[in-house]
Formats: C-alpha cells, sequence, structure tokens
C-alpha cells in the first residue's frame, strides 16, 4: 500500500497521564485508536512516517501565551509533548519531507487564550497557535488559515488570533447557546485591525455528514480560497460524532474523512473527541487514510446507520440560513470596518474568562490600538480572582514602529505596585520582557 | 554432543560441538537444486567418526522457505479475509486466489458481523476446482476474538491438505501483515514438512534418533513436528545464526554491533547486553510485511565481492556484484581484489588483482597502492554509515507513553563483532574509523553452524484480561478463561508466563533455558458513561534469544 501523498504522523497518546481519575481526558483516551491503527497496519503503509515529539520550550509558549504567574506553573511535561508533538510535524512539511501530517496529541489546546491562568476546556496551552508561531519564526511562514472542526468553539484560538489580519480562523462547532464555552457566534468576526478574519458558523444540535460537507462546500472553501494561505491547519477535534458523550451532533467517521479530503490540510491537530471505543478509532484511521490520498470508502462504524442519522429539514434549513449570513456579513466586513474606527485611535473590549477545569475566573480588560500599519499593539489588564494581576502588553510580528514604541512605553509605565506580573510579549524581537513585585 | 547445521547461498557449514569444544567442522559447496541432499551429506560428512550414540541434539537452519518464496516456487493458497470496516481489504490482496469475505470483528473483540456460511462454501468449492490445497484463514482483530477464522476452520478443513490461522502465528495488532504471514505460512507448509521429514529420515539412517530442531528467524529454535505449522518462522533464519554465533564473545555488559560480511552484502545487527534485537513487529521477505519474529539485521549491498568502479568521479563500491574477486577468475575488481593487492589476504591469481587495481588507480590519477587502501575504506566507511543509521532508526523508534520519551534508553554502541571472510582484514580499519574495539570471533568461518548448535528455543505470548467482561483470552495459544473482577496486573503476568512456559517446553526448550522477560504490561481503567467499569491488562512476554546452558555461561 502506497500513501499518494506523504503524510507524517506523531502518534503520542500519553498513556500515563489524565486530568482525573474518571475525566473524559485520561489516560486510555487514545488507546483504542492505537489498536486500530496498529492493526489497521497504518504504520506500515509506504510514504507515511511516524516521528517521535519534541518538547516545546517556554520560549515557544511565551511567543504565543502571557502564563501566569510564570509558564512552569501552568505547563506540565505532557503539555509541552503536546505543543511540541504539533511543531514536530509542522517541521517535517515545511522541510519537505512529507506533504502533510497529523498530530495525534493530547492534551487538547484550542480553548487556551493568549492569557493563561489555568486550564479550561481540558486546555492549558494552544498548540495550534504555539507551532503556528514557531513555523512563522523559524521558516518565514506568513499567511495561515486554520479551520478548526471541533464541536466546541475554538474559543482560545479565536482570542489568540482575533486581532491578526495573516491568520484566517474559521471555526464550525455546535451552536453556543447549547454547548460549552457557550461562544462562536457568527458576528464574532474579529478585531478592528482584523474584521473578517474570523468566522464563526454554529451548526445546530444533530447536523450530519450533509451539513457539514454544505459549508464546507458553500463556505469554507470560497473563504480559504480568497485569504490564500501559505498554509492551511485543521483543528480535527472528533466530537462531532453521534456517539460522542458529551455533544449533540450526528457527524460520522466517512464525513470526517470526506470532510479532510475536501479541505486538503498541510497540518490536523487533533482537539477534543471523547467517544473513545465508538468513534475516534475509526474518525482517526479516516483521516490519517484521506491525508494520505488513500481509498477511505470502508472506513465506517460497525453500529453506523445512515437512517438514523439523517438530517432534518429543520437542521438543514438552520445552516443554510447562518451560510447566507455570513456570505452577506463578509462583504460587508470592509464597509461596517470603515464607519466603526472613524476617529478612534483606541478600542477597548472587556470579558470575563472562567477557567472550568482548574475553576479560576479571570476579569480583562483588553485595549488594541487601530493601526493601518500592522495588526495593531495589545495592553491586557488581567485580574484573577487567585489574586494574580497581570498587565500584559503585545507588540505583533510585523509590528510597525508606532505600535512598538506605544507597547515599550507601556511596558515601561507597568507598575508592579498595582499589577504583580508586567510582561511584555515582543514579537518583532522575539523577545519576552518579565517585570515582578 | 551437538550438531549445527546453517545452509547459506553458497556455503553450507556444519558443525558438531563436545562441551564447548568444536570436534568436527565441515564447510561444502550449496546444492540450490538439492538442498536435502546438502542437508543429509553435510551431516554424514560431520559426524564421521564420532560415537552417533552421543549426540544429544541436531539443530538445522536452511533456505529452503526463503529461497521458495523469493523464486515464488511456492504452492497455491486461497486466502480468505474477513475485514469489516476499515482499509480496503484489496488493498492487502496475495497470491492468485484471494477472497475478501463477510464477518467482522471490532477493536474489542465483539463479531460485529458474522461469517456467512454460504459465501465460505461457494469459495471452498471454486477453490476445489482450481486444485488449491492450501487455506490461510485471517480476520481482522483475530488476536482479540479468533471466532470468525475459527468457524471458517470448521467449514472448511475437511477439504484442504493444510490450514493456516492468522491469530496462531503472531498476537500483535497488523491486519495486513497477518495477511501476508498466514499466506506464506500456507504457502511453505507443504514443501517444509516434506524436507524436514526427509531430513529426519537422513538422520535415522545415520543412527541418529534426538529430535531434529529447526532455526528460526528469531535466533531461536523449534521442534520439527511443531515446525510443521510455523513453516514461516524458519525463513531468513541464515542472518540470525551467524549473529547468535557470535554471543559467546559478546560483551554482557555493552550495546555492540555485529557485522556479518560476506561476498554480497553485509548483514548488521546489534546486541544489547549481549542480547540481540528483535525487530518490533515482524520481519521483511519478498517484498512482504511479515509478523513473523526476527532478529533487527540490515543487510547491505557491500561485500567482499562487491563491484568496485569509478564513476563521474567518485569511487563506488557495490550494491551491484559483478561475480566473484578478479584473483578468483571474476569479471571486475573488487574489495578482495585491493585487500589481495595490499598483501593482506593471500590466496588467488594476485596479479589479476593488481591489475585491476592499477586499471582504476590510472583513472583516479593515484599509485596503485593509494588505490588500493581507499577501497578498503571507502568499504568500511560504507559498512560504518549503514551501522550508524541502523543505530539511529532503533533510538526513533517510536514511543507512547510520558515516561518513555523522557528517559528512554539510547543506544550507544561501543564494539564491533566482525565476523565473515573478510573480516580479520578489515577489522583493524574499522576499528580505526568508528573509534569502537572491533574483535574477531575465533572459528567465525563457522560461526552460523555454531550459532544454530547453541541456540536455545524461544517464543512468545500475548495475554489479554478485561476485568468488566471477566475474561482473559490468549488467543495464538487457544487460552480462555474467566477472570475476577478484582484480578490484578500481576495476576495477568502469572497467566502470560505460565503459558509461555508450557509452550517453550512444548516447542522443545529445557527446563534450564526457559529466560522469560516481560516485553509489555499495561493497566487501563475503562470507563463507560463518567463511571470505571474495570480495567483491560495486556501482557506479553518472551523466551529471550539466546544460547543454551552451558553456553549462556560462557565468557570471551
Amino acid at each position: 500500500m502506497k500513501a499518494n501523498r506523504k503524510t507524517g504522523l506523531v502518534f503520542f497518546p500519553a498513556f500515563d497521564w489524565a486530568i482525573s481519575d474518571t475525566h473524559p481526558e485520561r489516560e486510555e483516551r487514545l488507546l483504542y485508536t492505537q489498536d486500530q491503527i496498529f492493526e489497521e497496519g497504518i504504520l506500515d503503509i509506504e510514504g507515511l512516517m511516524e516521528f517521535n515529539p519534541s518538547l516545546a520550550t517556554a520560549k515557544e509558549v511565551e511567543r504565543v501565551h502571557f502564563c501566569v504567574p510564570k509558564a512552569e506553573s501552568v505547563v506540565t511535561e505532557s503539555h509541552r509533548i503536546s505543543a511540541g508533538g504539533c511543531m514536530t510535524v509542522a517541521e517535517a512539511v515545511l522541510e519537505g519531507k512529507v506533504d502533510c501530517g497529523f498530530a495525534l496529541v493530547r492534551p487538547p489546546g484550542h480553548h487556551a487564550m493568549r492569557v493563561v491562568h489555568g486550564a479550561r476546556g481540558f486546555c492549558n496551552i494552544n498548540n495550534e497557535a504555539i507551532m503556528i508561531e514557531h513555523i512563522r519564526h523559524t521558516y518565514g511562514v506568513d499567511r495561515v488559515a486554520i479551520v478548526d472542526t471541533d464541536c466546541h468553539h475554538g474559543d482560545g484560538t479565536q482570542d489568540i488570533y482575533w486581532h491578526d489580519p495573516d491568520t484566517l480562523f474559521i471555526s464550525m462547532h455546535q451552536d453556543g447557546r447549547t454547548l460549552y464555552p457557550g461562544t462562536g457566534f457568527p458576528r464574532e468576526m474579529g478585531g478592528p485591525n482584523a474584521l473578517g478574519a474570523t468566522i464563526n458558523i454554529p451548526l445546530p444540535p444533530r447536523t450530519s455528514e450533509e451539513g457539514f460537507l454544505y459549508v464546507m462546500d458553500k463556505l469554507v472553501l470560497p473563504l480559504l480560497e480568497e485569504f490564500e494561505p501559505d498554509i492551511v491547519i485543521n483543528s480535527a477535534g472528533q466530537d462531532n460524532h453521534y456517539s460522542d458523550p458529551i455533544t449533540a451532533m450526528n457527524f460520522c467517521a466517512q464525513g470526517y474523512a470526506k470532510l479532510t479530503d475536501m479541505l486538503k490540510p498541510h497540518i490536523a491537530v487533533l482537539e477534543g473527541g471523547y467517544s473513545i471505543e465508538g468513534a475516534l478509532p475509526y474518525v482517526n484511521v479516516g483521516i490519517i487514510l484521506a491525508l494520505a490520498g488513500i481509498d477511505y470508502s470502508w472506513v465506517r462504524e460497525p453500529d453506523y446507520d445512515p437512517e438514523e442519522i439523517v438530517q432534518t429539514d429543520e437542521v438543514r434549513g438552520s445552516i443554510l440560513n447562518t451560510c447566507d449570513f455570513l456570505l452577506e456579513e463578509r462583504k460587508q466586513c470592509s464597509a461596517k470596518r470603515q464607519k466603526y474606527l472613524e476617529g478612534k485611535e483606541f478600542v477597548e473590549r472587556s470579558k470575563t474568562v472562567f477557567y472550568d477545569t482548574d475553576n479560576i475566573i479571570e476579569e480583562q480588560k483588553e485595549v488594541i490600538r487601530v493601526c493601518r500599519e500592522c495588526a495593531g499593539v495589545l495592553r491586557i489588564d488581567s485580574y484573577a480572582d487567585t489574586k494574580n494581576h497581570l498587565l500584559a502588553i503585545h507588540i505583533p510580528r510585523k509590528g510597525c514602529d508606532a505600535c512598538q514604541e506605544i507597547g515599550r512605553k507601556w511596558f515601561e509605565e507597568g507598575n508592579v505596585a498595582r499589577f504583580n506580573l508586567v510582561c511584555l510579549q515582543d514579537r518583532v524581537n522575539d523577545t519576552y520582557h518579565v517585570k515582578r513585585k | 554432543m551437538i550438531v549445527g547445521l546453517d545452509v547459506g547461498g553458497t556455503h553450507t557449514d556444519v558443525v558438531v560441538l563436545e562441551g564447548k569444544e568444536i570436534v568436527s567442522k565441515v564447510k561444502l559447496l550449496t546444492d540450490e537444486e538439492d538442498l536435502l541432499q546438502t542437508v543429509c551429506f553435510g551431516i554424514f560428512e560431520a559426524i564421521q567418526g564420532l560415537k552417533v550414540q552421543s549426540i544429544k541434539r541436531v539443530v538445522v537452519s536452511t533456505t529452503l522457505a526463503t529461497n521458495a518464496i523469493v523464486q515464488d516456487n511456492i504452492e497455491p493458497v486461497g486466502v480468505l479475509v474477513a475485514s469489516g470496516p476499515g482499509i480496503n481489504p484489496w488493498a492487502y490482496v496475495i497470491g492468485d486466489h484471494y477472497y475478501p469475505v463477510g464477518g467482522a470483528i471490532d477493536h474489542r473483540g465483539v463479531e460485529v458481523a458474522p461469517v456467512k456460511e454460504t459465501e465460505i462454501l461457494r469459495i471452498s468449492e471454486e477453490l476445489k476446482s482450481k486444485n488449491v490445497r492450501n487455506l490461510a484463514l485471517v480476520s481482522k482483530f483475530s488476536v482479540r476474538n479468533p471466532g470468525l477464522e475459527l468457524k471458517m476452520r470448521d467449514l472448511l478443513a475437511d477439504n484442504f491438505d493444510s490450514v493456516t490461522l492468522g491469530h496462531k502465528l503472531s498476537g500483535h495488532l497488523n491486519f495486513g501483515r497477518r495477511i501476508a504471514t498466514a499466506y506464506l505460512n500456507a504457502a511453505v507448509t507443504s514443501i517444509s514438512r516434506k524436507f524436514y521429514q526427509a531430513t529426519r529420515g537422513c538422520m535415522k539412517k545415520e543412527g541418529i534418533r534426538v529430535p531434529l530442531e529447526i532455526l528460526k528467524a528469531d535466533g531461536g529454535t523449534m521442534a520439527q513436528e511443531v515446525s510443521e505449522q510455523y513453516a514461516v518462522e524458519t525463513i531468513l533464519s541464515g542472518p540470525a545464526a551467524s549473529v547468535m554465533g557470535t554471543l559467546t564473545f559478546a560483551d554482557r555488559t555493552k550495546e555492540e554491533v555485529v557485522l556479518d560480511i560476506g561476498g554480497t552484502t553485509t548483514d548488521i545487527a546489534i546486541l544489547v547486553d549481549g542480547v540481540p534485537l528483535l525487530k518490533p513487529l515482524g520481519i521483511r521477505m519478498g517484498g512482504f510485511n511479515t509478523l513473523v519474529r526476527g532478529l533487527r539485521t540490515f543487510s547491505l549491498g557491500v561485500g567482499g565481492d562487491s563491484w568496485v568502479r569509478f564513476l563521474s568521479g567518485e569511487l563506488k563500491v557495490g550494491p551491484e556484484r559483478k561475480g566473484r574477486a578478479l584473483a578468483h577468475g571474476g569479471p571486475e575488481p573488487t574489495p578482495t581484489d585491493a585487500l589481495i593487492t595490499l598483501g593482506l589476504v593471500q590466496g588467488g591469481q594476485k596479479q589479476r588483482a593488481i591489475d585491476g587495481i592499477r586499471r582504476l588507480a590510472e583513472r583516479m590519477g593515484k599509485n596503485v597502492e593509494e588505490t588500493a587502501e581507499e577501497v578498503v575504506s571507502k568499504t568500511c566507511a560504507l559498512i560504518l554509515e549503514a551501522v550508524y543509521a541502523l543505530v539511529e532508526r532503533v533510538n526513533q523508534q517510536p514511543v507512547y507513553t510520558i515516561h518513555e520519551l523522557l528517559k528512554g534508553r539510547q543506544v550507544k554502541p561501543s564494539g564491533l563483532i566482525v565476523i565473515g571472510g573478510p573480516a580479520k582484514e578489515l577489522a583493524p580499519q574499522l576499528e580505526r574509523m568508528s573509534g569502537w574495539q572491533a574483535r574477531v570471533p575465533s572459528n567465525y568461518d563457522v560461526a552460523n553452524a555454531i550459532g544454530a548448535a547453541m541456540a536455545r528455543t524461544t517464543c512468545m505470548v500475548t495475554v489479554m484480561a478485561d476485568t468488566d467482561r471477566r475474561y482473559v483470552v490468549a488467543p495464538e495459544e487457544g487460552y480462555m478463561d474467566k477472570i475476577d473482577w478484582r484480578a490484578t496486573k500481576k495476576e495477568v503476568i502469572q497467566i502470560a508466563f505460565n503459558l509461555l512456559r508450557k509452550k517453550a517446553l512444548r516447542l522443545g526448550a529445557s527446563e534450564k533455558d526457559l529466560q522469560m522477560e516481560l516485553l509489555e504490561d499495561q493497566e487501563f481503567k475503562m470507563v463507560q458513561g463518567f463511571y470505571p467499569v474495570g480495567r483491560s491488562i495486556r501482557v506479553k512476554a518472551q523466551i529471550k534469544p539466546g544460547l543454551i546452558t552451558p553456553y549462556s555461561e560462557a565468557s570471551a
């Protein structure tokens, strides 16, 4: 058997790591997937290369995150391996060893935001973002598209790239009114400097293969074509599956394989998916075969019955409406942006972030400089009920002189008597500075 | 006394050991057309003048199955494959009589679709009409539940000469390899059976009445009666024999590399603390990945008879071989000719060797001696390059736990054991270039036959317990039992060791040589909904490849 596309695989089930004893994110989450992958002989396929993950360093984590109080306190070895595994796959792709790759790693990362006080939605650090900033830094990659097909809104990735016009973030997920984290609505389209680079496609519960593939065809693929990314990344959560215990969708292994085949991502990264016996083994095999360009038509769950999960007219209608709304809204983006920003130098937003896994509440006040030259310098005032008070300043990767100057001034003025932690993420110089009380 | 015999492509070597002494040593040319004659004559020659009554053991390693497969001189096999969902079963098509059939087992070992009786019987009629006499029956996940394979066997066995069941060959998960392994086993079962029965006939005629043992690719042996069901395990036993023959010289506290430098190829193996490394799943043979346990060897197309030429500014050695060395009447210069030119090796027509090297020297613009030296160092460099690459592959083997990733043992060889034709002459150069001590064992020219003679019986078992469904199984052994819901990993390990012991004795092992070790012992909680329901315990254990007592105690 031979792969039509050379495919790299980091398979790291971390059989010795769990959040807690019966938590869905536990040791054997990928055990049955491993069984299926081994039994199918996936690793014997010519053109399929398996790599051991590397470990992401604190420097690589701090290109993306502000860890409170420091990286070592929120990042364990398992997280470093998970992010490192994504980096390993990305390196293999960018060095031309393989055409595409899949990081089958855990724990997941797409709920981790720019500021990290602890774990939320089973995630501490954002694997995709750490990988993307690593390849931007090392290989000079510029435009990146992320298509998040996890059932939960990728709110962490959205937060990190909210202001970045060079990163197109598309999330399709179960409607936030019915599922954690309760966000990801069509009107969330990115910050003032990057309006339209974030696209949220909430799907009604019980969306089936038909609905997912319709969205791919009508919305996702055209958006990608227009954006012209250097690289396409798929946050490949598998919890849209009809057998997933914590969601309400009706997607299937065949559908996941077809979606992957349509998207043809350079790099796929495992996110959620907790039907560890009934879905993951089949979905993962389907995704790997589709990436490698091998016939996946025989991949299906033993209990798969398309009649049982056929899509209703109501669901179909709702998806059609969402797609139409987004297409229309996107056309008006640039005009709306003009009007909204007129005469403004800074734009503020406030939000409350709840770390469900670690039970922490954080209050954030964010200020972004409206900028036509770059993604804009960003300032976050973050106070958590752990009594940690952070002032975080982010100078973007292609920060203009004015934004750089403001960022450094903000950092200098940062008062450690008021904030017990002041951090500057200077992406122009690739440095990270910290002031503490 | 022990008789060890190894049939190689060119030579067949036989030794008779009395304690640690070699009392007889025979080297003869292999007759590929009549291997039986070669084997029988070899044994006959070696035991001349010895007391046949004191022969306690005969171990044979042959190229019979390997040649049959490589030369496609095998019997037709009907392959019935119950795949269920997953990769398209036509991706694994093998042989001329391949049938994907209904029926499916899932990863938990649950039968999710039954065998279709009418379909099986229709295929049976078709195979009979085509005069196919051997069957390979394989289902996906049959190592979790052999039910489908057993059901097919019950429907078919009466009508065929041999039936190979996939789950009997290995406990490893890998459907594609299981199909290939079962196919190859079925394809060589009849010829192996005939051959080894005839060999026993020869032994009997000479008055040797002890059981015959056959060497396997993992450097272990099995009784001839048992080998009739596992004929495929005898493929590629040759390289294994050589490695086993070096073990008495190995340093048990170090990591070393064994180099068997032949005419066409150099076989490379790795010893860790005196134990050869095995391939993780199984060896590759005739273009097929198999589940046949085998030593982790790499065969490099560089040897004493490799073709040496100067091409676009570069000196090339191998991988082609144009014939023997010039000094031995061959057509092109070889590393052997370089050694002869330098006066390091005697024999043959020295002038022909020098002339050949001179022609090369002229093209390279160097003198004869420099050129000969460059050929030798190039040969050694290529060999060491392959050694370093193999070590790196071993060290990059995938791991799946944080503990292993952070603490994984890295192989760092510090010694070379060199055998084969030009071993003595190349060893000093290899030592200089690698910085590792290079040693050449005495009797290195018959290391393969010595290895066969001293090899111990090896085998492996895989046991799985499910405390939720309350059973413990080892399908390969035909074993299934109830288990208490409180059963611990320790108990399952004990079950595995008991099964391993029984299996080894059945295969012909002696009580003294049951060096058992765990290869894998994992325990997972199974949670359904949000409640733990039981544990899945998985244990693999093996008899380590090694030498029988007293050789296992010997040291260099």
